[in-house]
């Protein structure tokens, strides 16, 4: 897929682009592209400035230096309204989803369908009703009851309702922030399902996540960022999911941790025993205050607290 | 494509259907309240046309101020300062009529502009200020008040209450709009369907057109309706015109229909225009709620304030008996909102 699209113009593009906050450098000489029809994963730890980067793409943050180029011309957004009106739909973690509020009237709100003129000029709620439906059933969910509460939707639906929407209201890019965080395994399988689907649909698509394990299988680029500067861009067949995971983590500091987490077992060990000692002290005082009904934790052997303390295997685990 | 079909969407029950719409409540209230009077007061007047005139005329005037409350309630505001309002428009009404020589209708004019105003210092003062309206608009109310008191006390040498209205020029006409009577000898006053009307276009508003959306949506959650570009700002600034104006519209009947003007008029209404939202179904916390339901929670309100009277016991105990209704409500408010968000089953 990428071997196409490379040919062809980018879709969204930015070049060496950074942001400062006063002193504090959130963002350094960040490069990226994204073309229509695939997946920009956005790879960074918390602190990376992935949230940075969006806010910058999505037109909250206006770029302090480089240049922001959509469909190869520069832009300047003042207001994610700008970004929307270009076709840049980026949908946040809080969803901009109202819990009370019926399905159809979320999808539709601040954009709403009307029929009628002048002061006569009125919601049109069949239709509103209709196109939800039938853009939900594209996306591979059925709804009975459009008027349901969005709050009686699951994380994962609620989700892909709001990818829905982005989609249906023309966007070319969607920008989704974290959009698998919150979710069960199951409910991540079914939006990394409509990431898919609107890719498939000729949507640039840039997926912002901390896990390798959801970006891996989606994705067709992966951006890494580290402390604001970009470790690269690379496609998919260029980098295998274990080099991936570590270049997030920062290669050298897992194999650290690893090193770190055997030494916790040894040192684990001698806790256990060391506790199980002062134990016995205590209920060896305390017998001898005559104290009456003594709790059971006092009076531990030693292998009841290594079973307390958290599981370890030799080679330390990811 | 395989299809995913939520086990939650499959049934859906009517009648919890029917429970979870935010009017069902005020409705059965108003039904369970309406047969305990006729039976506690039925052999005393309350079924009789006077006593249907008087609750209806209660709730008719309390319906006016409580639809746009209900309204800004469902946007995630408050608004102390209707009651206020009630006796500052209808002051301008009664002192430019009377005092000054104008013809009726140029001071309700005035005094509508004066509404638009306040409503719009409300909305600007919350939404610049970022501060809850309750306060706000708690602020706003002693100003008016004080002011009007004030004002009224400089111009007529020290009066709070200004009589005469009907002597101003356009006073027949302005009857005839507000104050006339319906059916013949029966006595219902016109203000019944200056409420009906208002609860009809507040109805078609709120679930016919985007603005009724987007006063949902503000309510729901005002960053989230911003982020997908509704203007919130807007919205807020109408509904508090809205009910300004609403209040000023009061204040024209009241005027019209006493033939006076008081600087006290309207004090306690802010509260009560709040528990007739409250028992109507509108949430305290915004989002949700329905006209018809402000509508019929004054129509609650109206019953039992008559009701007792007919029923010949001292009038002050309707307090109380609004009070408990009022927590009945906000309990039942809660449960309900439970029901909504829950997985339908």
């Amino acid at each position: 897929m990428s071997t196409i699209n490379t040919q062809t113009l980018p879709l969204l593009e930015v070049q060496d682009v950074s942001k400062y906050f006063g002193s504090v450098i959130a963002l350094k000489d960040i490069s990226m592209k994204v073309y229509a029809g695939e997946v920009m994963c956005l790879l960074g730890d918390n602190g990376a400035g992935k949230s940075t980067l969006i806010k910058i793409l999505s037109g909250v943050h206006r770029p302090s230096e480089g240049q922001y180029l959509f469909e190869g011309k520069e832009v300047h957004f003042t207001s994610p309204r700008d970004a929307l009106n270009v076709g840049i739909a980026t949908v946040f973690q809080d969803l901009a989803m109202i819990p009370l509020m019926g399905i159809s009237r979320n999808f539709f709100l601040g954009s709403e369908p009307t029929k009628g003129w002048g002061p006569f000029r009125r919601f049109d709620v069949q239709h509103a009703n209709h196109v939800t439906r039938e853009e939900l059933s594209r996306m591979g969910i059925q709804v009975r009851d459009t008027g349901q509460p969005v709050g009686t939707l699951s994380g994962g639906e609620r989700q892909s309702v709001a990818i829905a929407r982005a989609v249906y209201f023309g966007a070319k890019v969607l920008i989704l922030d974290e959009p698998t965080a919150a979710l069960g395994v199951k409910e991540a399988g079914i939006v990394l399902r409509y990431i898919a689907q609107a890719r498939s649909r000729g949507l640039g698509v840039i997926f912002i996540t901390h896990n390798p394990h959801h970006a891996y299988p989606i994705g067709d680029h992966f951006t890494l960022l580290n402390r604001g500067r970009s470790l690269g861009t690379f496609a998919k067949s260029e980098i295998s999911r274990e080099e991936l995971t570590g270049m997030m983590a920062g290669g050298e500091a897992l194999e650290e941790l690893s090193h770190e987490l055997a030494e916790f077992a040894r040192t684990d060990e001698k806790a256990a025993a060391t506790l199980a000692e002062v134990a016995r002290e205590f209920g060896a005082e305390a017998e001898g205050l005559h104290v009456e009904q003594l709790p059971a934790k006092f009076t531990g052997s030693e292998q009841q607290y290594a079973d307390q303390l958290p599981p370890t295997d030799g080679e330390g685990k990811r | 494509m395989s299809v995913i079909t939520s086990e939650r969407m499959l049934r859906t029950n009517p009648l919890r259907r029917l429970l979870v719409r935010p009017e069902t409540g005020a409705v059965a209230g108003a039904i369970a309240v309406w047969i305990f009077f006729a039976i506690v007061a039925g052999g005393s007047g309350f079924l009789t046309s006077r006593g249907v005139s008087s609750y209806l005329s209660v709730s008719a005037e309390l319906a006016i101020q409580a639809i746009p409350v209900a309204l800004l309630m469902i946007g995630g505001e408050f608004d102390l300062s209707i009651g206020s309002t009630v006796g500052a428009t209808g002051m301008i009404i009664a002192i430019l009529s009377t005092q000054f020589g104008w013809n009726i209708w140029a001071s309700i004019v005035v005094a509508l502009i004066f509404a638009v105003l306040v409503g719009m210092l409300n909305g600007y003062l919350v939404i610049r200020t970022g501060l809850p309206s309750f306060i706000v608009t708690l602020g706003t109310a002693y100003i008016l008040l004080g002011a009007t008191t004030g004002i009224t006390s400089i111009v007529t040498n020290g009066l709070t209450v200004v009589n005469g209205i009907d002597q101003a020029p356009g006073y027949s006409s302005a009857h005839a709009i507000f104050a006339s009577a319906l059916g013949g000898g029966q006595q219902f006053p016109i203000e019944i369907i200056w409420a009906l009307a208002l609860v009809a276009l507040a109805t078609w508003l709120l679930l016919g057109t985007s603005f009724g959306n987007w006063i949902f949506g503000v309510g729901g959650d005002a960053h989230a309706a911003r982020n997908i570009g509704v203007p919130v700002t807007r919205v807020k600034i109408l509904l508090f015109i809205s009910t300004a104006v609403c209040s000023c519209l009061l204040a024209i009947i009241l005027d019209v229909k006493f033939t006076n003007a008081d600087v006290l008029r309207g004090q306690g209404n802010e509260f009560y225009a709040i528990v007739a939202a409250v028992v109507g179904g509108v949430l305290l916390t915004g989002g949700y709620g329905s006209a018809i339901g402000a509508m019929f929670g004054a129509l609650v309100f109206g019953i039992v304030e008559e009701g007792i009277v007919f029923a010949g016991v001292n009038a002050e105990w309707y307090k109380a008996v609004i009070g408990l209704i009022l927590l009945l409500a906000v309990l039942l408010n809660s449960y309900v909102r439970k029901l909504a968000m829950e997985a339908r089953r």
